[in-house]
């Protein structure tokens, strides 16, 4: 069992034209920064990318949607992002927009084997348009189906080379969730270190989730809204 | 006269009780954590993975990993606790969060709220909207009373496409405090200076006002 690669574009070199790949991260916090470059540089063509958001306009995903890699995007909020908003109003990409609650639940319906939940976000909405619609206990619920995406790709602090991880702070969000849904998870995490290094009671993902790993570099932990209070 | 948007925030924080577990939306909704009155602890969770949110951090202590789900940086309080995002809605929709503040373009008379998207204009999206009033056992909406136009955005019922039905419990805007009942808005306060009949002439929707209404104090 060897899930250690070299780097990005080792990692990511079978992500094939047309394929569903989900991308850990909140905005810019907890992104898989290597593996974007990697796939901008591999040129990769008519993606489906799963994440919540699209990043902005010369960071993250914003560097694929410039290079016109991405078919459809299906993300929560999508606000940060002028070249984003260009294209989905040329109709050159496509969007869903779905609750991030529900996001995060398909992804963990998906790591879970389970083929659907039943979520009230949307109910009464036009998220509700098409869906099956159930009562329990007198509440209405929609049904929403698990992701079935090709690749996970996410973003971790801490990993060893089996593949266990750990994430830092709020860089976890969706990438622990992602990582379960792939049908290849590949990571890559800030420190790679040997296996039995890292505490098992602190695991976040456990390693048989997770296909390919590697350490990452000169990662830039962009700041999308920094704000501060004065020194005392 | 009008409140102020700290004084919007300064009045829904007099609805924290000791104990609340808060999610505080963007905008007006954050400004709330600056008017916690003392003696009052609460909780303050952040959808993208975090309850225990602390004051923005001091120049140059900022952590690109720690952010709020506004993208801000952010500090924790003692006693803080990181999650992932299915666990931080599973906490919503299970009805542990205490209180949701969160702004709204336009609320019904039924509690309907209309906050995410105007048609024929850019949709950035419902984030996590959707997922909180659909569950949030006491929505708070702090919001104008009108639009830049003077139209009331408390209406019979909304134009705007909805983010989540029959929800809303009490509405707090720049001249108002407003509980949504089953029979429509029941006026409870007033602004500073502002009368009864403005507050009427303002609201679209079903208005219900018995008595005195006393005038906020601040």
């Amino acid at each position: 069992m060897n899930k250690v690669v070299s780097a990005a574009d080792e990692a990511i070199k079978d992500v094939f034209d047309g394929a569903i790949v989900m991308l850990g991260g909140f905005g810019l916090c907890g992104i898989p920064e290597n593996c974007i470059t990697a796939l901008v540089k591999k040129g990769v063509k008519k993606l489906t990318c799963i994440s919540n958001n699209a990043g902005v306009d010369d960071f993250g995903i914003g560097l694929m949607l410039k290079q016109r890699q991405v078919k459809k995007m299906i993300s929560s909020y999508v606000g940060e992002n002028a070249e984003f908003e260009r294209q989905l109003l040329s109709g050159e990409l496509e969007v869903e927009l779905i609750p991030q609650g529900t996001l995060a639940t398909r992804c963990m319906a998906a790591g879970y084997g389970m083929p659907a939940v039943f979520t009230p976000a949307g109910v009464g909405t036009e998220v509700a348009i098409g869906k099956e619609v159930r009562q329990f206990n007198g509440k209405e619920y929609l049904l929403e189906h698990a992701f079935d995406a090709d690749f996970a790709i996410v973003k971790a602090w801490k990993g060893d080379t089996d593949g266990n991880l750990i994430y830092k702070e709020t860089a976890r969000n969706f990438n622990p969730l992602m990582a379960m849904a792939g049908k290849i998870t590949i990571a890559e995490v800030e420190q790679l270190v040997p296996v039995g290094e890292l505490d098992p009671n602190n695991i976040h993902t456990p390693g048989i989730y997770v296909h390919r790993i590697f350490q990452g570099s000169n990662y830039q932990k962009r700041i999308e809204q920094l704000t501060v209070r004065k020194a005392k | 006269m009008s409140l102020t948007k700290e004084q919007i925030a300064q009045r829904i924080a007099r609805e924290l009780k000791n104990g609340y577990y808060v999610n505080l939306g963007i905008g007006i909704p954050t400004l709330v954590a600056n008017y916690i009155p003392s003696g009052i602890n609460v909780v303050l969770q952040s959808e993208n993975g975090l309850l225990g949110m602390g004051p923005f951090p001091f120049e140059g202590e900022e952590d690109p990993d720690l952010i709020n789900a506004g993208k801000q940086t952010i500090t924790t309080v003692p006693g803080s606790a990181f999650f992932d995002s299915a666990m931080s809605f599973g906490m919503i929709r299970a009805g542990k969060v205490d209180l949701t503040v969160l702004g709204a373009m336009e609320v019904s008379e039924e509690g309907d709220i209309a906050n995410w998207k105007i048609p024929g204009k850019m949709v950035k999206g419902m984030g996590g909207a959707m997922d909180l009033v659909a569950s949030a056992k006491n929505i708070i909406v702090a919001m104008m009373h009108s639009n830049p136009k003077g139209e009331s955005k408390l209406l019979a019922k909304c134009t705007l496409p909805l983010t989540g039905v029959k929800c809303v419990k009490k509405i707090v805007s720049d001249i108002a405090v407003l509980d949504v009942t089953a029979d429509g808005f029941r006026l409870l306060e007033r602004a500073p200076g502002i009368t009864v009949e403005e507050i009427k002439s303002k609201t679209a929707g079903k208005l219900i006002i018995e008595g005195e209404i006393p005038e906020m104090q601040f």
